[in-house]
């Protein structure tokens, strides 16, 4: 069901990915030419080096003379002092490149995932959001704004070099340069290896991780099932191939450096040989003439030139690793959401980054499902022509097994999703004529498992109305009776209820929720039950706030403990996407149907759960 | 409760001292790896300095014919082979010197990372097999209030920061050492003053990056922790989507976001702007210093005392040191790092393992289970049980009803020895269960628990899991008996069908009864039920119940559950409340009591009867 994380063993380099990617780069000029220019200077001051001490050599050493020294000395310092800052100002800026890219890309990644519909949310992980976001974000982000660095730096470095070579000797260069075609090849074919074997390695070491969570998640039925010596076998087992594909993975980058270096060697010793001669005996040499100076610089440029070799093959490498990537990434920006408004009520009114709430209609809360028939993409037909008619304030319950229909009833009534057939009206209106928030901005939604965000309980409260005062909220808090426990925490309203509110329990994250919903006050209430329940106290308490909440509004409750709908206007039994049974709770129980059963069951356990008694929860089942 | 444990987990080790044993146990089969990589750093350094000398040597000697700087030993050698002479017309011997240096140098380059990858990934191995090890042998206590996020995160990244340590820079520091050690040798050989002048900067850029590296620390943190929050907060946007969605809150959401994305831009462009200045200046340090020693060299070879390769050589050298020397500060921050890791996961290898209270027999299982004043509590002022006594025969049917906390099952887990009691005697046939080796006593009790755990492979795997000798049909046949073979058989791939973390999700009821099927393939003489048939309707439940009497017509069955229909045939029923026994006796016995199990045979007698609503 959900989008599996996927290794993407990318062969290619995808240059279409990249080069949408690099717009992002584009989009800060300043930065991007900034970073070019703090990078020709240091490749050029990078390639004149050899070329001072070629001087001081032919000038200085070989003559016994330090006429100019002092001159020579202060050119050669401020040759330092420019390169640094051209470091200093490359790093930073292509920092602040790549910081800048990361920031664009999640910001239009964020946009987009506020946009999307819930059928996309349905499919996919919320870990596979966040590796998209996170992760690869920062990982493209750094190739995009790095790589940028190193290949220019290489390619102006050895493109400099060479030519320089060319310049002082060509004969030479050309000679000691013969093995460069080689060397290149080589490295992008080792670095191509080293990369399969690192995917390798990887790839098992999730398994390792895998095997410890499934060690420790089951290591009380490993014991009582006496599996301890063969969990540990198998584990020993995998770790000893993580072992031997780690080896080789390191083996392989390993072999790496040493064989460029020495082939680059061979280079360098003809350099010294045929070079030596020209020094030597200009006259008979191969190459001719050459200074000591000519030559030190020139077995400098041999031994200096393969490093760029090496960035260029890593780089490439690299972008291979990370297509994979930049691939998810730009698929995650691609996704279009299946709810949008159209552009003439956008225009009209609105849309979530720019609302025209002055133009909405206000609600008064009739709703009318006309032949409501919903299908996902996939052709499961959850819902089928659906009629239901909801006066203003009426209190609808829905009851039936999992999935049965109900939260899609309750998704298609909150503009969710929309009908693939038939239309939803509220107050006589089909919902696709207004915008989505226009809708949305006048729902309460209260989920199963409350979620809350981190901040404090008033942060929390004032959610769906940020501009409320202090008095509303405590208002708020006081009608669905959480001020109790509120008044309770270290600093009341202020207190921090951590990360989604771990530091309440379900029952407190339960009211908050509720009177978050309360100062929002909505016309169009939707309840999704917890299935589980909380302790008899909490319940009596939720009790009184949903029945506060039901009053005066049109609300929908999809109902799992049955004492909760006993007062609803209708209760409605959903089974396969239609209704099986329809009626008060008298009319039901009277039918001794569905709804009978299920009521004459949930009795049963209630009190057999009373008689028993709410004795001190045992530890272990905490 | 378990929030404010993982706080203490994590919070704890962070001042732990490095545990050096652990890390000598853990070396422990690989140190010969590390003394060849010790030897390989040694030779690859050695060769890696032949190499300038090789062109010094040239320039000197063979080009220029000055002799002074070049050292005794290698002058007679060259004298012996012909002197200059000989060199200036084999000029080739001086390339394929070099050559050959280069080659040395790199097969030592290999054989170090060889050498460290060997030792590396061994250790590696054995922490990791000794954690597992370790973690499934801890009592089970352990694992009830230990947080599995964090014990994951230890076995992995710390694992993985103590491998990349020994992997990637326990050499380096040798080898800056090394490096540092001989190039001062070599250059002291050749001139003294010069070597000072040389080597005059390293100090301060050695410590320069001590000092940069300690401070940057807490830039790294400044970045994580925007980045974390930033994180968090997109966790909790996703995860409460439709919150935000149907209060319409996502221009407030994007505003929240905004704000803290570019708060952790700013972080990070911080730490990388201090990166930026250091590799800058550093840079230029390193640069300034061998611009000296080529402007010293120069005055010296006017002056007569430096010759034209002693500069190159010279140079070289100082430019070859000053990379390391620079990063020698993070290597000693990243060892900070492993160490602290080491720490934690000391902390895991250091907790105690299950002991044998006893004499750790192996005898037969078959026979009366007899509990006699069983007291129990998880710690000393609480008592879960309290004075349980009761006796149960082969053949027999236990059935137990009590509420939430009222001790069941711990009593079970007494049995299985999963707690040691506090207070009275356990005997299994005659034996006390402390004394029966744990191992033993489990494989002869079968439990199922309310929430099984099932093994990500497939149900086949899972079900034959303690019995991997058995035939398909043995599988098929407890398969039958917990009435799950032909929901089984439905699936697309059948018993193939991969279960678990990475499989598909099986129904609660589902579970359970995989579960029992791979319970009855322990061919346990006791059989132990904790309210594991809760997730199955009640007719699956009374024909399971009926299979598994006619099972186990000799052994033992204990049955945990709230529904009177189960418990009824049972021939001991025992009622929990409150730590002790309040009832014991059959159906019909503890039906004509005041009690509460009567109270709830009404109660379930009435509803199932419809006459109430």
């Amino acid at each position: 069901m959900y989008i599996e994380e996927q290794d993407f063993a990318a062969k290619k380099i995808d240059w279409n990915v990249w080069k949408r990617l690099y717009r992002y780069a584009l989009q800060n000029k300043k930065l991007f030419f900034t970073v070019i220019v703090a990078l020709v200077v240091v490749a050029a001051i990078d390639i004149a080096y050899p070329l001072f001490t070629k001087y001081a050599i032919d000038h200085f050493v070989v003559p016994k003379t330090i006429d100019g020294l002092g001159a020579f000395a202060l050119l050669y310092l401020a040759l330092i002092l420019i390169q640094s800052s051209g470091v200093i100002t490359f790093i930073t800026f292509a920092g602040k490149l790549e910081m800048a890219i990361a920031y664009t890309i999640r910001q239009d990644a964020f946009l987009r995932l506020q946009e999307l519909s819930f059928s996309f949310y349905d499919r996919t992980a919320v870990g596979y959001m966040m590796a998209r976001m996170m992760s690869d974000t920062s990982r493209l982000s750094d190739m995009i704004a790095w790589s940028l660095v190193d290949v220019l730096w290489s390619l102006l470095y050895a493109i400099g070099c060479i030519v320089t070579m060319f310049v002082l000797s060509w004969k030479l260069a050309l000679i000691s340069l013969a093995v460069l075609p080689l060397l290149a090849f080589i490295s992008i074919r080792l670095q191509k290896s080293m990369l399969k074997h690192q995917r390798e390695a990887r790839k098992l070491n999730s398994r390792i991780t895998g095997a410890f969570n499934e060690g420790i998640m089951g290591a009380v039925t490993t014991k009582t099932l006496v599996r301890e010596e063969d969990n540990a076998n198998e584990f020993n087992e995998l770790t000893g191939k993580m072992r031997q594909a780690s080896i080789k993975s390191a083996l392989v980058s390993a072999s790496f450096f040493p064989i460029i270096m020495s082939l680059g060697a061979v280079g360098t010793g003809l350099a010294l040989t045929l070079g030596g001669q020209g020094v030597l005996n200009p006259q008979t040499a191969l190459i001719g003439a050459l200074t000591a100076g000519t030559l030190v610089a020139f077995i400098s440029y041999c031994t200096q030139i393969f490093d760029p070799i090496q960035q260029l093959a890593n780089i490439l490498a690299e972008m291979l690793g990370s297509q994979a990537s930049a691939e998810r990434v730009i698929t995650l920006m691609d996704t279009k959401p299946d709810v949008t408004d159209s552009a003439e009520i956008i225009w009209k009114y609105g849309d979530i980054l720019d609302p025209h709430p002055e133009n909405w209609e206000p609600i008064t809360g009739n709703i009318t499902f006309d032949h409501v028939t919903f299908q996902y993409k996939s052709g499961e037909r959850v819902l089928d022509d659906f009629s239901l008619d909801v006066k203003a304030g009426q209190t609808i319950a829905l009851v039936g097994e999992t999935g049965a229909g109900k939260s899609t009833i309750v998704n298609l009534l909150c503009r969710f999703y929309e009908p693939t057939e038939g239309e939803i009206r509220i107050d006589g209106t089909d919902y696709r004529q207004r915008s989505q928030l226009w809708l949305q901005s006048s729902l309460g939604y209260v989920l199963q498992t409350p979620h809350l965000f981190s901040g404090t309980i008033k942060d929390n409260i004032r959610f769906g109305k940020p501009d409320a005062t202090d008095e509303e909220v405590m208002l708020a808090a006081r009608l669905v009776h959480a001020e109790p426990f509120i008044l309770q925490q270290e600093k009341g309203y202020d207190t921090e209820i951590g990360e989604s509110g771990a530091r309440l329990s379900t029952g407190q994250k339960q009211l908050l929720s509720f009177a978050r919903v309360v100062l929002k006050d909505p016309r169009i209430f939707v309840l999704d039950e917890a299935t589980s329940s909380i302790d008899t106290e909490t319940e009596q308490l939720i009790q009184n706030a949903i029945t506060h909440i039901l009053n005066n509004r049109t609300s929908f409750i999809v109902a799992h403990r049955l004492s909760t709908i006993r007062t609803a206007d209708r209760i409605l039994v959903i089974r396969n996407g239609k209704i099986q049974e329809s009626g008060t709770h008298e009319e039901l129980l009277r039918q001794h149907g569905y709804y009978y059963d299920l009521y004459t069951q949930q009795f049963c356990e209630d009190r057999t759960a009373e008689s028993l008694g709410t004795a001190k929860q045992e530890e272990e089942n905490d | 409760m378990k929030k404010n444990k993982k706080k203490i987990l994590i919070e704890k080790p962070e001042r732990k001292k490095t545990n050096w044993k652990l890390v000598g146990e853990l070396m422990h089969g690989y140190r010969h790896y590390i003394i060849f990589a010790t030897i390989s750093v040694l030779l690859s350094t050695a060769f890696s300095y032949a190499v300038p000398y090789v062109t010094s040597f040239t320039l000197d000697y063979v080009i220029q014919g000055i002799s002074t700087s070049t050292p005794k030993f290698l002058l007679s050698l060259v004298e012996s082979l012909g002197g200059r002479d000989y060199f200036v017309h084999s000029l080739f011997l001086c390339g394929i010197a070099l050559f050959f240096f280069t080659a040395m140098n790199c097969l030592f380059t290999f054989t170090r990372r060889q050498n460290i990858a060997y030792a590396s990934e061994g250790m590696a191995t054995k922490l990791r097999n000794r954690l597992y090890r370790h973690l499934e042998d801890v009592p089970y206590d352990y694992h009830k209030h230990a947080s599995t996020g964090d014990l994951v995160q230890r076995c992995t990244s710390d694992v993985d920061t103590v491998r990349r340590f020994v992997h990637l820079q326990l050499m380096e520091i040798v080898r800056t050492f090394v490096m540092f050690i001989l190039a001062a040798i070599v250059m002291f050989s050749v001139n003294v003053k010069m070597t000072l002048i040389s080597l005059a900067f390293l100090p301060f850029l050695t410590i320069g990056s001590f000092i940069y590296f300690k401070y940057v620390q807490e830039y790294f943190t400044g970045s994580d922790e925007a980045e974390g929050a930033l994180s968090t907060m997109l966790q909790e946007n996703l995860t409460g989507v439709r919150v935000v969605r149907a209060f319409g809150q996502q221009k407030s959401e994007i505003d929240k976001f905004t704000k803290l994305n570019s708060t952790y831009r700013e972080k990070t462009y911080k730490l990388i702007k201090l990166l930026g200045f250091y590799w800058g200046l550093s840079d230029s340090v390193g640069y300034i210093q061998i611009g000296l020693s080529l402007c010293m060299g120069v005055i010296g070879v006017y002056r007569g005392t430096f010759t034209l390769g002693n500069v190159a050589l010279f140079t070289t050298y100082v430019a070859m040191l000053t990379w390391p020397v620079r990063q020698l500060g993070r290597i000693l921050a990243d060892m900070g790092k492993a160490g602290v890791s080491l720490g934690r996961l000391d902390e895991i290898l250091s907790a105690p393992v299950e002991q044998e209270p006893g004499k750790a027999l192996s005898p037969d299982i078959k026979g009366d289970i007899v509990f006699d004043n069983v007291c129990f509590g998880y710690d000393r002022y609480n008592d879960v049980l309290d004075g349980v006594s009761f006796t149960a025969k082969p053949g027999q049917t236990v059935a137990i009803l009590g509420a939430t906390g009222s001790g069941k099952t711990s009593l079970v887990q007494l049995l299985q020895r999963l707690y040691v009691r506090t207070a009275g005697s356990i005997t299994i046939a005659g034996t006390d269960v402390n004394d029966i080796e744990h191992g033993h006593l489990r494989e002869n009790i079968g439990i199922v628990l309310q929430e099984p755990f099932l093994y990500s492979r497939t149900i086949m795997e899972n079900i034959r899991i303690c019995a991997p000798c058995s035939t398909e049909e043995d599988v098929y046949f407890a398969a039958r008996t917990a009435s799950v073979h032909e929901v089984i058989e439905n699936f697309e791939q059948g018993y193939e069908t991969l279960v678990g973390e990475r499989g598909v999700t099986l129904s609660g009821g589902q579970q359970q009864r995989v579960a029992i099927a791979r319970t009855l393939m322990q061919k346990a003489p006791i059989l132990i039920f904790d309210d594991s048939m809760s997730a199955v309707d009640s007719e699956t439940d009374a024909a399971i119940r009926k299979s598994l009497l006619a099972l186990n017509q000799e052994g033992i069955t204990f049955l945990i559950s709230h529904r009177i229909t189960t418990l009824r045939e049972a021939d001991n029923i025992l009622v929990l409340e409150n730590g002790r026994i309040t009832q014991q006796g059959t159906h019909s016995e503890l039906i004509h009591q005041e009690g509460l199990y009567r109270r709830i045979a009404e109660i379930q007698d009435a509803i199932s009867e419809g006459g109430n609503a």
